[in-house]
């Protein structure tokens, strides 16, 4: 008798149970994973600006290096501030002319300009350029001393780092910050005349007298209290992650790039933050 | 400042040698994770000599170093420097501990925003803070003609070849009299020539600042040059601590790799 081939079992598509909680129990472990990496990231940086604190109030500031930093940060920022300050203003001149025009409220240019620059524009842009150049410049280049191993060397000489390279470059940053802020609001303004003038013969006093005759102290101080928070978001990112970074040198690009990505954001999350805190005080 | 430091010295140098070591490490563990890099490493330094320790990358040489000045904490164990259990220093009394030994660093880690001056300066100034400013430059100019580089003052270290960033960097190590030196792969990527130059040095250094040294090197021209005393380290254990002509004379086969 002819003996029958057995006919090929079907795969099944559909998975088993034991596949599928096989794969269940994977992605749960993945996902545990995922938070427990962001909430020790948290912790991290929570131990991060504990320490900073700590050390800034324990004796022996390092002032040379805190002047240096403000030079490095504040000077050498500021003519980049000073140029996208002024563009910032003829830019925003030349668009909103033509708005007010329609309804015959030219004259409201200068005072309008005035309030947006120095309650908005003027802060975030010049917050978000410093995250790029600031804190990008201190995740490389503490990056770069980890991975040389000067912060060892630094250690064994008997010296804190944590003092000597943190502490200085976050307080920097967060009193220069609002400087850069007032430099950056400043050439804004005076942008806004130059473009004033392109279409028009406008006086710098008259319209200088018209800016400001516009803004009262509540347009201007919780302006530039949010900066102070600004320069602090950028010099804790940049620092903790410059601090922070691997042994191998493609963890200083790493450290570059992710502390503009963050800072930025976080610039523009203490921004809504201190709008709505802003908004319910007025 | 320096008298006091010729003093301690002195008061070092009294110490019988043998009984009582300058470095005493007594079965270190240190792990990352779960992996396992020092497994019961014990050694001995004894005051005046250079012991070299030998090993493949990877085999927990710098992990050791670290461990002894708590660059690195260790897992169990214990490290005696100076007669300090160094777990158990608080930090003031770790940075002064610092201060007596000195940290010659693979990768020279010179500081890049300074010039060299400047970084002769940097442990100096924190170090002995009563110095003036003449005495600093003295200081500077001294150690500076000790390593053949006095004409180098006012560069940057990137203006400097590989070379001469590990004699500056040594420079800044000794600036401030060390009792011990620690060398960590002193001649990895330099030339053969320039290799020797720093062998020489070490052996300059211990002459004539009396330093008790522990070099860490994969290098066996530089462990002939330096060694009083060797020790391998294999897969994070001792594996052979002797002489160098117990290295040489070797029928072990990983010694005779590395001693061919």
């Amino acid at each position: 008798m002819k003996k029958l081939n057995p006919v090929p079992r079907m795969k099944s598509f559909v998975p088993s149970i034991r596949e599928q909680s096989i794969r269940l129990s994977e992605k749960t472990m993945e996902e545990k994973e995922i938070a427990s990496t962001f909430l020790l990231g948290v912790g991290d940086v929570t131990i991060f600006v504990k320490d900073i604190f700590k050390e800034t109030f324990t004796r022996r500031f390092e002032f040379k290096e805190f002047l240096r930093q403000c030079y490095e940060i504040g000077n050498k920022s500021l003519p980049l501030i000073a140029v996208t300050g002024a563009i910032m203003g003829i830019v925003f001149t030349i668009q909103s002319r033509p708005s007010l025009a329609k309804f015959g409220a030219e004259s409201m240019l200068p005072g309008m300009v005035a309030v947006s620059i120095i309650r908005e524009i003027g802060p975030i842009i010049t917050g978000l350029i410093c995250a790029g150049k600031i804190g990008s410049g201190m995740g490389a280049e503490l990056g770069s001393m980890k991975v040389t191993e000067q912060i060892d060397a630094m250690e064994v000489s008997a010296t804190n780092p944590m003092k000597y390279l943190i502490v200085t470059r976050v307080i920097a940053a967060t009193l220069m910050l609002p400087i850069l802020v007032l430099f950056s609001d400043a050439f804004g303004i005076f942008g806004s005349w130059i473009g004033a003038n392109m279409k028009g013969n406008v006086n710098l006093v008259l319209f200088f007298y018209q800016a400001f005759g516009a803004i009262n102290f509540m347009d201007f101080f919780p302006a530039i209290i949010k900066t102070f928070f600004f320069g602090a978001v950028i010099g804790v990112v940049g620092c903790y992650k410059g601090y922070t970074a691997g042994r191998g040198t493609e963890s200083v690009g790493i450290a570059a790039n992710s502390a503009v990505v963050v800072s930025s954001l976080l610039v523009i999350i203490v921004d809504m933050i201190a709008v709505q805190i802003t908004d319910m005080l007025q | 400042m320096m008298n006091s430091q010729t003093d301690h010295r002195e008061n070092v140098s009294a110490v019988k040698t043998p009984l009582k070591p300058m470095i005493e490490i007594n079965n270190l563990r240190k792990a990352f994770g779960t992996q396992e890099v020092l497994r019961n490493v014990s050694l001995n330094l004894y005051n005046g000599e250079n012991l070299v320790v030998l090993g493949k990358s990877g085999s927990g040489k710098s992990v050791l170093i670290k461990c002894m000045v708590r660059l690195l904490n260790y897992d169990s164990g214990t490290i005696n420097v100076l007669g300090n259990e160094v777990s158990s220093l608080s930090m003031k009394e770790l940075n002064e501990l610092r201060m007596k030994v000195g940290f010659l660093f693979q990768s020279s880690a010179l500081y890049d925003s300074m010039t060299v001056k400047q970084n002769l300066e940097f442990p100096l100034r924190r170090i002995n803070k009563e110095l003036n400013e003449k005495e600093i430059d003295d200081k500077i100019h001294e150690v500076l003609e000790n390593v053949g580089l006095a004409e180098s003052l006012n560069k940057m270290p990137s203006q400097l070849s590989g070379g001469m960033r590990k004699r500056i960097s040594l420079a800044r190590t000794i600036i401030v009299d060390p009792l011990i030196m620690l060398y960590d792969e002193p001649t990895t990527g330099l030339d053969p020539v320039t290799s020797d130059e720093i062998s020489a040095l070490i052996n300059e250094v211990q002459k004539k600042y009396k330093t008790s040294s522990i070099i860490i090197t994969h290098d066996i021209e530089c462990a002939r040059a330096t060694a009083n005393r060797v020790l391998m380290l294999k897969d994070g254990e001792v594996y052979l601590e002797g002489k160098i002509e117990d290295f040489n004379k070797s029928t072990d086969p990983l010694i005779k790799s590395f001693f061919k």
